[in-house]
């Protein structure tokens, strides 16, 4: 399935069409630390399990950066 | 009392510094330590698995053992503003958030009435507020009253190093929130400026590039150092009464060469 992740449309290789946002995470290859937003909204690390991403949802995935 | 006192926390140093556009990492690291804060600002942007130069930033600013104000800057909407808090607040594990929400694209002018709003949000989330506003008196005062601790109003526009254009609203809030944690944020270019905000009886000041975009970023945060250190310690001492007359400060009395004619 595709996923657009960070602005970008992706390959998923997932066995489902809804697969979990821990497993979305994984073969996206997030490198920690780092936050998660779906279609802008703050998805808490706790609740990645439990998160299904369906092709239509936007992903960001965000890393600390130097700011004033 | 000489220390800084943000949501109940005591610092020595009266400097933020922001971590962005210096030359090199190995130059903001030294650029900080020189500065002598306790408090810096950094940001969340897209990660790029790829890249490893985030992960470089991130394990210098770590061993620096800072204070760290994660900013919301770049965001020009309440529901930006918000999720991007909740996403620092998980990542950073700090309830501080550096609230910036843009209204002018230009001149990069905060947004005063949905940051209210924003504000309103992230504090009712639990959020500890440092709002980054205009130097309009009823904006601070009614982001004060509504549970910000700090408030942080612009010397000027982000990045002109232009100093504090309107020091007379700055005192202006100074003077009518004498219990409000006050910090200029923004405009800072040299350390005179800094000194400046000082005077005005303001209680720290946040600065980025007048630090990172000097010619020399290491000498010029020793500069800012000093510079905070004398404005705030002349505030505390307080100054000498102005006068628009001039008057001799060495004894007229005992003057040679002087005789009354008879």
């Amino acid at each position: 399935m595709k996923i657009k992740i960070n602005g970008e449309l992706l390959e998923i290789d997932a066995e489902t069409n809804t697969p979990s946002l821990t497993q979305v995470l994984e073969l996206y290859g997030a490198k920690p630390p780092f936050a998660v937003a779906i279609n802008g909204e703050f998805i808490a690390q706790s609740q990645y399990a439990e998160t299904s991403v369906s092709p239509s949802d936007l992903l960001d995935v965000v890393s600390p950066i130097f700011g004033g | 009392m000489n220390t800084l006192t943000i949501y109940g926390q005591e610092f020595d140093s009266r400097l933020l510094i922001g971590t962005a556009l210096y030359p090199s990492i190995d130059i903001m690291r030294q650029a900080i330590e020189a500065s002598g804060s306790q408090i810096a600002t950094l940001s969340l942007r897209r990660q790029s698995p790829e890249n490893n130069g985030g992960e470089a930033f991130w394990q210098i600013i770590q061993s620096l053992n800072l204070t760290l104000l994660p900013n919301t800057a770049g965001c020009h909407s309440v529901k930006e503003v918000v999720n991007l808090a909740k996403m620092s607040r998980e990542l950073f594990q700090t309830d501080w958030i550096k609230l910036e929400l843009i209204g002018d694209e230009y001149s990069l002018q905060p947004d005063p009435i949905e940051m209210v709003r924003a504000a309103d949000i992230l504090i009712k989330d639990g959020f500890k507020v440092l709002p980054y506003c205009t130097d309009d008196l009823v904006l601070c005062r009614r982001l004060a009253d509504m549970g910000c601790e700090v408030v942080m109003p612009w010397g000027s526009p982000i990045g002109t190093g232009q100093g504090l254009l309107n020091p007379y609203a700055l005192e202006n809030i100074r003077q009518r929130l004498p219990d409000t944690t006050l910090i200029v944020d923004a405009g800072i270019g040299l350390p005179s400026h800094a000194t400046q905000a000082f005077e005005l009886g303001y209680d720290a000041v946040l600065l980025n590039s007048a630090v990172a975009q000097a010619t020399d970023p290491v000498k010029m945060a020793t500069a800012f150092k000093h510079a905070a250190i004398a404005g705030r310690e002349g505030y505390v001492a307080g100054r000498m009464p102005e006068k628009q007359i001039a008057q001799p400060s060495t004894p007229t009395m005992g003057m040679p060469f002087w005789h009354q004619e008879t």
